[in-house]
């Protein structure tokens, strides 16, 4: 277990040191949802308090899946995660010091987007714990979708264009543009299936808004989601080295 | 360095490897086939064998990286399917193609997999230093790896394989690709390994290098082990257990090869350019049939030596193959 913990550890803190910086990261993990809030921001200073639960969520959405793609496929492809695999620890630990480290890249983010955008919900209120909640668990969840992601694939490139086939449908159907209550009822299903609706859900409850579902609720569900992507997830790692 | 002695009862009498009927399959292509062999404490196994024989399977197979299709791995006693965990503290692994972080230092580097193995906290950075300052590597430590030479980060690879103490390192093909004084001067830093207690598994392509740095060879041929012995051993099998006598004569007449070769006691003679190499069962028949043939041909002996077969003779005959199967050079690492 010290073993376990001491290299899920250093793989963290390593790849803060060598990926945090890489371009795809920055392009799709900052500069995108950076660019998304500010335009929307611009388009209509009144009205963004309305968006900002659904900016934070793209914001956790794209940081995550973004970085993971760089520490899992930059290793896959130099072939480096094999040193991670000769240390004393099982493929899981791996797999969540990658996933962790992801986390805390996207908390970096969007920690830096909220401070900006924040202030112009101010007059809703907001509580810090619920906020701390549903961001932890969305990075979580959305980091073990993005391992999932990155380990079928081999490239970052192809994680990036997998990861776009799920995130835009994501950023159209969950809510955080357009309320899933006006869309057609086969669209409102389908967006319960997807974890997004719930991050944007909780984000708004967390703001100061109402939500569909109880804070918990939402909180319950994304966990189990995380859960449903790092099996597989974990599992196809294992496959790589069979 | 020193290593210390470590531990572990009965691990400590166990073979450092342990493989036995190994096979492992990918898709249709067995790439090894039924594989037995063991490593001894102390001494430095090599795997030899031609382009896709499967030495790097094996080498996979053995640290983790790869599951085996069918047989038993067992690394100082632990199993590495049961138990990989306990063997991979043991062991460290400097792979066929260098797969450090270009985007640290090469410092960060070796430090990383000093953590990852948990070297105690404050022998961390002596450590790191030290082996960069032997592979001569000290006033780059600070340098990103991305600006350095292969032959540098093979020495950084070798570096961070061994920060941790392990009591075997296992190298794939270690000098591939590097030029002769870096060739050079990374087998001295094997032996120097090997001399301070590390067992030594490597895999190689390179005959003279199988022979000079092996305590014992297998070689591999298509996923088997065709034979596996020390270097002396298996040149002696390659000579049938008869010897032979290089000899030159003054005059050297075509017909000396074939007096000689009528003579009793003598198996074979062929022309090695102005020489003859006159093979027989025992060295004093070959010298009297040599000496007696040139006292009554009234020809001179000018040169006269006994001369074992090479490895490269020996890979030949044991294997089959042409030595020029060893001699492709690979695209680099
Ligand atoms: N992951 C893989 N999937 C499919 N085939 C593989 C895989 N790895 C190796 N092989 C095949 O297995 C055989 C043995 O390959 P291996 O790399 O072990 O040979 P090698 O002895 O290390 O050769 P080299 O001297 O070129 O390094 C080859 O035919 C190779 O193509
Ligand atoms: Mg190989």
């Amino acid at each position: 277990m010290r073993d376990e913990l001491r290299i899920i550890y250093y793989i963290i803190r390593k790849d803060m040191r060598a990926y945090y910086l890489k371009p795809p990261a920055i392009s799709w993990g900052i500069l995108f949802p950076a660019a998304m809030s500010l335009s929307f921001y611009l388009r209509n200073p009144a009205g963004f308090g309305e968006l900002a639960p659904g900016l934070l969520a793209l914001t956790v959405l794209f940081s995550t899946t973004a970085m993971e793609a760089v520490v899992i496929n930059f290793e896959l492809r130099v072939g480096s995660l094999e040193r991670l695999l000769l240390a004393p620890a099982t493929f899981g630990s791996v797999l969540l010091g990658k996933l962790l480290g992801a986390s805390l890249f996207g908390f970096i983010i969007t920690a830096l987007v909220a401070t900006a955008v924040l202030p112009t919900c101010l007059d809703r209120g907001f509580d810090v714990v619920a906020l701390l909640f549903i961001v932890i668990t969305s990075l979580i969840t959305f980091s073990s979708l993005g391992a999932l992601i990155s380990v079928a694939v081999k490239e970052v490139f192809e994680a990036q264009t997998l990861g776009n086939f799920l995130r835009f449908p994501m950023m159209f159907l969950c809510g955080v543009f357009i309320p899933i209550q006006t869309l057609p009822p086969g669209l409102r299903h389908l967006a319960y299936a997807l974890p997004l609706t719930y991050t944007v859900d909780g984000f708004r409850q967390a703001l100061g808004g109402t939500g569909n579902l109880s804070l918990v609720g939402d909180v319950l569900i994304l966990t189990g989601f995380a859960c449903v992507f790092v099996v597989p997830a974990v599992a196809l790692l294992r496959r790589r080295f069979a | 360095m020193g290593y210390d002695t470590i531990n572990a009862g009965h691990a400590a009498e166990a073979p450092a490897v342990a493989v036995s009927e190994l096979s492992k399959r990918y898709g249709r292509l067995l790439a090894v086939d039924r594989v037995t062999f063991q490593v001894q404490h102390g001494e430095i196994f090599g795997l030899l064998g031609p382009n896709g024989a499967g030495k790097t399977t094996i080498i996979r197979v053995l640290t983790g990286l790869s599951r085996p299709s069918a047989g038993q791995v067992r690394v100082f006693a632990h199993d590495m399917e049961r138990n990989p965990k306990e063997a991979k503290k043991l062991f460290g692994l400097v792979p066929e193609i260098t797969n450090l972080y270009d985007e640290l230092s090469a410092l960060e580097n070796v430090l990383f997999m000093a953590q990852l193995f948990g070297v105690p906290p404050q022998e961390r950075l002596d450590r790191a230093h030290q082996l960069l300052d032997l592979f001569g590597l000290g006033s780059k430590s600070r340098v990103r790896l991305s600006h350095f030479s292969r032959g540098m980060k093979r020495a950084v690879a070798i570096a961070a394989a061994v920060v941790h103490r392990p009591r075997l390192l296992f190298l794939d093909e270690p000098t591939a690709g590097l030029d002769v004084v870096h060739a050079r001067t990374l087998r001295r830093l094997v032996r120097r390994l090997n001399q301070e207690g590390v067992t030594v598994f490597l895999t190689t392509h390179y005959l003279e290098e199988a022979d000079q740095l092996c305590d014992r060879i297998a070689l591999l041929v298509k996923g088997r082990i065709v034979a596996l012995d020390t270097p002396e051993a298996l040149k002696d099998r390659a000579s049938k257990g008869g010897v032979a006598v290089e000899v030159a004569f003054e005059p050297m007449l075509d017909q000396c090869a074939v007096g000689l070769g009528r003579r009793t006691g003598i198996r074979r003679v062929t022309a090695r350019g102005d020489r003859l190499r006159v093979e027989g069962d025992k060295v004093s028949e070959v010298v009297a049939a040599i000496v007696a043939y040139a006292a009554e041909s009234g020809t001179e002996i000018t040169h006269i030596a006994t001369v074992r077969p090479t490895l490269e003779e020996a890979f030949v005959q044991l294997t089959g193959l042409s030595s020029e199967v060893m001699k492709t050079e690979k695209g680099g690492s």
